[in-house]
């Protein structure tokens, strides 16, 4: 009972589900719904345990996982180079900024054919669309980290002498950690996002071209089992970034960081 | 009015002097394109092994005068050394302690203490050991492997102390070190530092608010005026070491505190 009383969410969260997913059920029976509309929970619950045992299946997810780590791993890579050279290098910041504002302002999912024109139907096409919905965020909060070192903690190591080298080793990267998870925790979110676009427009393989396959086929219940499957995705990834945040920004609250 | 006063002092110390300021004179350009002189002709030494307090109201350039001597801020016209060099950058010699700890939250207490060290690229595994009994020294045996925030404030303040004396400093430069803290605990710090100053022979410059502090503390208390700031008097407190709290109570230090109290009714400023 105890146990309860301090963590309520362990029984409620499981319970709004079971309520939602009882009256959605009940709902779309009584009304008599069309699966082709709107599928019972029952159902698109079958057509998951289809596509679990479905090597077809684990072969889309196989690549549609690829293409968003590769974008994402890539995205990471170009975004810390990027943001060490303009949060340090005054010139840097001036020239650019404007223009990578400029740039973000594209919706980048506009993109997705262009890619596609320039790398083709394979993966590449897809993990440059996921690298750049997810560069900027992450680019931005890497930036911002970096330059909300504490004035007083550089002050503090300047007296004790050290070269701008080692005040940016010794406090300016520790205080952009939590900034960085923040961007990292978007960035892995929105790699998905644009991994999955770029199947919708243009691919065979992975599970966008799945979603598109089953929507072609009015296989309404499998589209929202891969729905499910997508979101399970970038739920686990969440949990993963948060875990590896607590372990290495651990003296950071995170919740007032950019693009929470 | 006092300034005849200043160079006889400074004649006399000159020889065995640590620090020296003379001249000085700093001008702040504000951002609105307007001036501001913080410091005016300032002169004073500080001979080695020393405990000088500089007292004033808010605003007379206390700060101003410790950052100079930091090497964290240029000086506009005059000099500051220390130990016989000028002061145009940080001095490994120096050690500072901030008005607030100023502790990394990502790193240990030890790992804090040690952040001197490691800067200036000295050998870890010897000052390791230094680390370690500074910290017993200030009460905080059992904690070096905690992290700052697992300490109350008044012990992150005394590990910002040991950091600022492990590298063996000949100077210790403290801005309003115990200014955040309760009264009580404020005279439990008086008293360790002069155990610490004690044991480690330094020479201590030290901003406080509190004339009381000033006089518990020093051999002797420069007393600033504001606008432009300028040294009022630099008194000598002849009270016999070591000091204790029940000495504060005798009209020796009563005269004292109440000279320097003086200049601050002059300066019709309430402290
Ligand atoms: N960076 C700065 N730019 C411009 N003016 C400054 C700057 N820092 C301080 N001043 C001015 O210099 C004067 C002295 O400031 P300083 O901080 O040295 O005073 P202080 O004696 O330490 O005061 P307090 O007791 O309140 O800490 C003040 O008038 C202040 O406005
Ligand atoms: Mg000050």
């Amino acid at each position: 009972m105890k146990f309860l009383r301090n963590r309520p969410e362990y029984v409620l969260v499981p319970s709004v589900f079971i309520a939602f997913v009882l009256i959605w059920e009940n709902l779309v029976n009584i009304m008599e719904v069309e699966e082709i509309i709107l599928p019972t929970p029952s159902r698109i619950g079958e057509a998951l345990f289809f596509q679990l045992s479905n090597p077809l299946f684990w072969s889309n997810f196989r690549i549609t996982s690829q293409e968003t780590l590769l974008g994402f791993t890539a995205a990471v890579v170009f975004a810390i180079i990027a943001g060490t050279f303009i949060s340090q290098i005054k010139v840097i910041d001036k020239a650019f900024m404007p223009y990578l504002v400029g740039f973000q302002a594209i919706p980048k999912i506009a993109l997705a054919p262009i890619f596609i024109v320039w790398f083709g139907f394979g993966m590449t096409s897809k993990v440059v669309m996921a690298a750049t919905v997810a560069f900027f965020p992450i680019l931005i909060n890497i930036i911002e980290g970096l330059k909300s070192a504490d004035n007083d903690q550089i002050r503090m190591l300047r007296v004790f002498g050290a070269t701008r080298f080692q005040i940016f080793l010794k406090v300016q990267v520790p205080c952009a950690l939590p900034f960085f998870f923040a961007g990292l925790d978007v960035g892995i979110l929105l790699a998905i996002l644009g991994a999955v676009v770029g199947e919708f427009l243009g691919s065979q393989d992975g599970l966008g071209a799945m979603v598109l396959l089953a929507q072609y086929n009015f296989e309404v219940p499998t589209m929202f089992a891969i729905l499910i499957v997508l979101s399970l995705m970038g739920i686990i990834s969440h949990i993963i970034v948060k875990a590896l945040q607590r372990k290495f920004a651990f003296w950071a609250d995170s919740s007032n960081f950019i693009g929470n | 009015m006092s300034k005849n006063n200043n160079s006889a002092i400074q004649d006399a110390s000159q020889e065995a002097s640590w620090i020296n300021v003379a001249a000085l004179h700093k001008i702040y350009n504000t951002r609105g394109g307007g001036k501001t002189h913080a410091l005016a002709d300032i002169n004073f030494t500080v001979k080695k092994g020393e405990f000088i307090s500089i007292v004033g109201p808010s605003g007379c350039g206390k700060t101003t005068l410790l950052n100079v001597l930091a090497g964290l801020i240029s000086k506009t016209e005059g000099s500051a050394s220390v130990s016989g060099h000028e002061v145009t950058k940080p001095l490994p010699e120096i050690g500072m302690v901030f008005q607030a700890p100023t502790l990394l939250p990502w790193r240990t207490i030890l790992e804090n203490v040690m952040v001197p060290v490691e800067v200036q690229k000295l050998d870890k595994k010897m000052y390791l050991e230094k680390a370690k009994e500074l910290l017993k020294l200030a009460g905080l045996d059992g904690f070096e492997d905690k992290f700052p925030n697992e300490l109350s404030g008044g012990m992150q303040q005394r590990a910002g102390i040991c950091r600022a004396l492990v590298h063996s400093p000949s100077v210790l430069l403290m801005d309003e070190p115990f200014g955040a803290l309760d009264a009580m605990t404020r005279e439990y710090m008086n008293l360790e530092l002069l155990r610490i100053w004690k044991e480690s022979n330094q020479t201590i410059a030290l901003v406080t608010h509190s004339i009381t502090e000033a006089v518990f503390l020093s051999d002797r208390v420069i007393v600033m005026s504001p606008r432009p700031g300028r040294i009022a008097e630099i008194i000598t407190i002849d009270l016999p070491r070591p000091r204790t709290l029940d000495m504060m109570n005798s009209d020796a230090a009563g005269f004292f505190v109440k000279k320097i109290r003086q200049y601050f009714n002059a300066a019709n400023v309430i402290e």
